[in-house]
Order: structure tokens, then sequence, then C-alpha cells
């Protein structure tokens, strides 16, 4: 499953390859990482988006608390979240129909002509995943040329309210017996 | 007015005083600030980006001591067996570049067994940091996935507060290794210097409170069960906590199985004791951990050479895992309860629940185990530890049960890793913690001359013996020449069968006999080898010479090594080939 980690890390110098370094080191997979100051400039939050089943992940979790420039971390996931992401998509559209198509899609998915060319288009398009992916997949017919991506950032909704349950009070005697 | 002047010359005083009395450097820092972590013993190797730190060595060698090795990987091996002798920091010294990356061996090794150490090496300085400079290599990226932290300095500023870091970090929570790299340039520079008696970092430290219900339930499952094992670790002898181990077994009449790292974290002589499990364990201890339905894991990760195929180990057992590192918890296995928390406080709790029971209870729960003990009983009698004697080669088990008797089984023992090793943990019984140190984790030849030194610079009183292969021996044996140096009287067993003889008995049990390249008959001749370095060499070739050869080098005022020719194609037994289960154990 896929899973998105919030990481509170010391801005300090070698800390990112610190967690990066620790998910090659163990196998661990990443799909995409972000970095970016927190409120408080002394700390940075790195957005690690995963795969794994839940023990992975815990492992994952566990390992990263261990690092000691780590605050904290959490799995953004199990909370509902708002996820974004970037995409800067360079397409090939001269003028006429295929300028016409591409500004229609820009349109709907609500995404922002950036820059422009006699040959070339540069479009700003954000959101999750998904929507990112459709855009993309539907500009490709018409010609991209070029594509950079953020990676995601994510962050837990207002109204979750945490009743988190430790491990340990999560297991009952029946468990055991 | 008055008031004014007396300001300005306070001033001019002390601008005066500063002349006269310039701040601390870099170095000067690094040595207070070890003094007050109460360092009085480095290892180490001098070299050019850690000269300025050497000069202050030598104008504080009154205060702390420094014991020149023979190669960097000795210094980290020695504050190893030093750190697990005594409970306290090892610490290292070693120059940049080459310095540092022969030290990695010995930082792994310390990681994966979890020893405190604090390895301060130099790097070159600032300004040529990134330029492929003369002895340049990014030491804290080398170091970084063997390390607990580590930290390149680059202001003389952060000096005091990092090196108090490092070592609460190394001693503190599961303890490891801390590397601290100092930029040539940052030990000249000067600032002021005050101690520090706080860290000024925040940590996410380990060391919680252990749930009071999950130890309940802990405890009532123990008494529910009809067939628990007691799994304990390297976490008894970390947390001192050997002697509420030895009470709450007997409390509850519970077996207990050590790993190779928990040997003498319970006596091996008590009759609950089932010797150690894991891939060469006693049939009794893997039996017993194969047919449990309670398995409480103290102080100890699941490592591969315990478990075998994870599938299929303690197939009916739940699980209660107590561990300091929440990490270590759910990573191989996944317990039916977890409990992070340091062994000694858990096991403190265990011991207070179990104490407020009504001894009926405790009585009903002994009585609901006798078959199981029956069986246990059963298992160690038909399959004990055994081997086959012979009048014309000296056995190798025979060697660890003479070093047993000869030492009336008080020695500290040391070793590499292999054959002999386990052979120590199996007919060597160890009755306390710190007895045993030994290469665990990492599996490090090499280990066991360099780390009897260590331990032996920590007692000086205590006979300290080496038990190692050739193999091994050949990696480390320049460290001779330190435990002559300073007259540390470490005694040496070489268990000499011409062969690297673990990779040997795989090739021979897995691999059709195919020896590929593990002869290493055409050695040195050991006696003489010793004698080159100014030790005493002792050997014994046929049993007969084996008692008096062997005392006479234990008896050896000074340094001594003793080489002991065993029969070439011995085989350690049990075992339970790797990635099988305990089922497929291997008994002779």
């Amino acid at each position: 499953m896929r899973h998105t980690l919030s990481i509170i890390v010391a801005d300090q110098p070698g800390e990112l390859s610190r967690i990066v370094g620790l998910f090659s080191a163990r196998g661990f997979n990443i799909e995409t990482i972000s970095v970016g100051e927190t409120l408080d400039p002394k700390w940075s939050r790195v957005t690690v988006v995963t795969r794994g089943d839940d023990r992975t992940i815990q492992q994952i979790v566990k390992q990263c608390e261990r690092l000691a420039r780590v605050r904290e971390v959490h799995d953004v996931t199990t909370r509902p979240h708002i996820e974004r992401e970037m995409a800067l998509i360079t397409v090939a559209a001269c003028a006429g129909i295929q300028r016409q198509e591409v500004l229609t899609l820009v349109g709907v998915f609500r995404a922002k002509v950036v820059d422009i060319s006699h040959t070339h288009l540069i479009v700003e398009a954000s959101g999750n995943k998904d929507k990112v992916d459709t855009f993309i997949e539907l500009l490709r017919p018409i010609g991209i040329t070029d594509i950079t991506r953020t990676g995601h950032i994510a962050i837990n909704r207002l109204a979750a309210t945490a009743e988190t349950i430790s491990e340990e009070e999560a297991l009952d005697l029946a468990a055991l017996l | 007015m008055i008031a004014e002047t007396k300001i300005k010359t306070a001033q001019k005083t002390a601008g005066l005083a500063e002349l006269l009395e310039p701040q601390p450097t870099g170095a000067e820092i690094l040595i207070e600030a070890l003094l007050y972590e109460g360092v009085d013993t480095i290892f180490g190797y001098p070299g050019g980006a850690v000269l300025h730190i050497y000069d202050e060595l030598w104008r504080a060698r009154e205060r702390i001591s420094h014991y020149l090795v023979r190669h960097e990987q000795g210094a980290v091996h020695m504050a190893e067996g030093y750190a697990r002798v005594s409970g306290k920091v090892g610490v290292v010294l070693v120059t940049s570049g080459p310095g540092a990356t022969n030290a990695v061996t010995g930082i792994a090794n310390a990681y994966m067994d979890s020893t405190p150490i604090v390895v301060i090496t130099g790097q070159v300085p600032k300004h040529l940091i990134g330029t492929d400079a003369f002895q340049e290599v990014d030491t804290v990226g080398i170091t970084r996935p063997c390390v607990k932290h580590n930290y390149l300095v680059r202001d003389v500023r952060d000096l005091a507060a990092v090196v108090r870091e490092a070592f609460h970090l190394a001693r503190t929570g599961r303890p490891g290794p801390v590397v601290i790299d100092i930029p040539k340039d940052v030990t000249a520079a000067r600032t002021s210097y005050s101690r520090l008696d706080h860290v000024s970092f925040p940590f996410s430290a380990a060391g919680t409170e252990p749930n009071t219900r999950a130890i309940q339930n802990a405890v009532a499952a123990m008494l529910k069960s009809s067939r628990p094992v007691l799994y304990v670790g390297g976490g008894i002898a970390s947390s001192g906590s050997e002697m509420e181990l030895l009470r709450f077994a007997e409390a509850l009449e519970i077996p207990v199985t050590p790993t190779l790292m928990g040997l003498g974290g319970f006596p091996s002589g008590h009759t609950l004791s089932l010797g150690m499990l894991g891939m060469h364990g006693t049939y009794a201890a893997n039996m017993a951990v194969a047919e449990s339905d309670l398995l409480i894991a103290l102080g100890v990760r699941f490592d591969d050479r315990v478990t075998g195929k994870l599938a299929t180990f303690a197939p009916n057992a739940k699980v209660i895992h107590v561990d300091i590192d929440p990490a270590n918890i759910g990573k191989n296995v996944t317990p039916s309860l977890a409990i992070t928390a340091d062994a000694k406080v858990a096991l403190q709790e265990f011991l207070a629940v179990v104490e407020k029971l009504p001894a009926k209870d405790l009585k009903k729960g002994a009585a609901q185990k006798e078959p199981w003990w029956e069986q246990i009983r059963d298992w160690q009698k038909s399959q004990p530890l055994r081997f086959s004697g012979s009048s014309d080669h000296i056995k190798p088990q025979t060697v660890i049960r003479e070093l047993h008797r000869l030492t009336e089984g008080k020695a500290v023992i040391t070793t590499d890793v292999g054959q002999h090793q386990m052979w120590v943990a199996q007919f060597y019984p160890f009755t306390r913690t710190r007895q045993l140190i030994t290469s665990g984790g990492l599996g490090t030849m090499g280990f066991g001359v360099p780390a009897a030194i260590g331990a032996q610079m920590a007692m000086r009183d205590q006979l300290v013996v080496a038990v190692v292969g050739d193999g091994g021996f050949q990696m480390t044996n320049q460290e001779l020449a330190t435990a002559v140096q300073y007259n540390l009287p470490v005694k040496i067993v070489v268990m000499n069968n011409g062969y690297l003889g673990m990779v040997r008995q795989w090739q021979e049990m897995f691999y059709d006999r195919t020896y590929s390249e593990v002869d290493i008959s055409v050695a040195p001749d050991f006696v003489k080898l010793a004698e080159a370095y100014g030790a005493a060499g002792f050997r014994a070739r046929k049993p007969s010479e084996l008692p008096a050869a062997l005392s006479a080098a234990l008896l050896h005022p000074g340094v001594a090594v003793i080489d002991v020719v065993v029969s070439k194609e011995e085989n350690v037994f049990p075992i339970v080939p790797a990635g099988a289960n305990a089922r497929d154990m291997i008994v002779q």
C-alpha cells in the first residue's frame, strides 16, 4: 500500500542524506521525496511517499525515528489528509488546434500556462497524484517534451482529531492467550 | 566619572588577561570535554589531521592515558573490549582518510553488537574539504550507516556540545558507536570553553516507562503458559539486569536460553539454563523454542542466526518482546505483546507483579509446567553437547574444556568468529555478564586479540584470554606489539587447524567437500612470531601436551601465545543449516 510519511528533521547539513541512506540501506523504496522548511526554520519537513505492507511501514517509521536528529515521523495516510504535487510540463503545441486542445485541458484541470513560444507551452499543474497523472496522460498524445514533478507534500485535515492508541494498549490479554 | 574609569580599567585588564592567557584551542577543548566525560583511556593512532590533538594529548598525559595501537581497526576493537568489560564508553582517536577507513570495521562491529564507543577522527582543514585533498575521505558519509550518529564539527564553538551529546548518545538507549569528525583547523581555532552539563539537543530518546497493563498481561500469560521459554540476549548485560533475570526465572521456573551475546546473562550451570540457542545452539534449547507456546524475548533482536527460517521459527509460540530499541520490535518477528523498555526496568516491573501474586497461583503455574520440564530433561539427556575424543589429535572442544578447568571458569574470554567461537560458546560455561567478549553481529575475524587487550586495560588484575583461530589471529596479530609495549598480559589461544575452519565445514557439508581456498596451512610459526614480538610462545601438538602447555601459557606473567595444533577437520555440532529450522538440526 502507498503511504505518505512526514518526517520532521533538524535543518542541518547531511540530515537528508541520513534519511535517504537509511531507505536504501534497509531496502525501503522511495517513490517521491520533497523537503522544505517548517514553521520553525530550525526544522525541515521531509515528505516521503513509499510503498509497503503495514509491517514495512512500521519499520520505516521506527527506523527513521531512531535517527538522532529526527524529531517525529507521521504516517499522514492513516488519517484524512490533503496531498498535493506540482508538475511543470513542456508541451509541443503550435498555434491552432493543438494549442487549443492544450488550453482546453488546462481549463478543465485548473492548470496554468506559465510560458509560451511559437512551438511550445509550459503548463503548471497541481493536485493529488491521480489528477496530475491523468493530466499528463491526456497531454501525452499532443506531444510532451519534458516534465518536472515536485513529489508529494501532504498535511492532515483540520477535522482529523488524533486518537492513536499505543501499541501496548491495543493488545489485549486475549491476543496472548 | 570614577565608575567609568573603573570599567575602562577592567576592560583593559580583561584584554591583557586574554593576551597573557589566550582562549583554549579546539584540541584543548576536546581534551577538557573528554576529561569531563570521565575519559581516562584512549586507543589511537596519530596522523597529520590530528597533530594538534596529539600535541595537546601529550600535555594531558598525566590525566589521559593514550595507547598507541598498530592498526586503527585494532584501536576500535580494543575500545570495544574495554567498553564491554567495564560498561564505560570506549574512546578512539584516529587520523583522517585511511585512519578513518581502517576504523570502519571496528565501528560496524560496535554498531551490530550495541557497544558504546566514541570514535574521534581527524579531517582535512575545512577549506580543503571536497577537494580530494591528501588523506581526505568523507568519513561522515562512510560511517553513516554503521553509527548511532556522527558529526562533522565545522565550528570550534560547537565542539564541547558535540562531545557532550556524542557520549550521551553512545551510552543511552540502545548503546552504540558515535563518530566525531574534526577538521584540523577546528582543532587549532580558539574559543572560550565552559563545561556543559546538559545535552542541548532534544531527543526522542527511548527508555519510556513500560505500560502497566502490558506488564500485567505478560505475567498473566507466563503463568498460564504450559511451555514458556525465556530467550535472552545482549540487553541483559547492557542493562545490568542479570540479578533480576535470575530472580524472575526462578520465581516462575521458566527455562532460559541465551543468545551468543546473552551468554553469561544467566548462569550456564543453572538448572533452568538450556544453553545457547540458534544455529549452533543446544538441541534442548532449539527444541524448546520450537515447541514453546510462549516465547519471552528479552533484550534480543531475533537475529537470523537465532531464528533460522522465520516462517517456521517458534511456530506454536505467542511472543512477548521486550527491547529498548523500538525498531527491533516487529523487525523480524511480530510479537503478540511488545514492551519497549530497558530489560532491567521491564524485569523489575515483572518482579513487582510476581511478588504480589498469591503463592497458590505460583504453585499452580509451576505445576502446569511439569510436563514441559520433563520433556526438556529428555531432550537434554538424549542430545547433550558432545564430541568424540581422540588420543592422536587435540580436539578443539577439549581445549576449551581444559581452558575452563584451568581458569576455574573465571577468565574473561574474547573470541573472533568461526568454529572456535562456537566451541567457546558451547564448552566454556559463562557465569557472569561481561565475561565473554565476542564479535556477534558483524562476525569480525581479528576481533579477539585487540578486544582482549582492551579488556585487560579495563581490568588489570583479571585473567583475559583471547581464543582465536589461525585465520583470525593473522588478521590482527600485529597488536601483540601493543600488548607487549603496555605490559598487558593477555593470553592468546590459537586454535590452529590450518584451515578457515567454519568455511571449510560449510564446504564439507553443503558444497560437496569442495575445499575452495580455505587451506591456510602456510602460516608463520606462531611461537616464533610471539617471540619476535617479545611475548612468550607455547605449543601443544598432542593431547598429552595440552594441559601442561596451556597451564604454562596461562601462568606466564606476560603476554603469551599458545599455538594449539588441533584436529584439522572437526565440525561444530549441532548445526541448523542457514535458512532451515530447529527440526532440521544436524546433531552429529
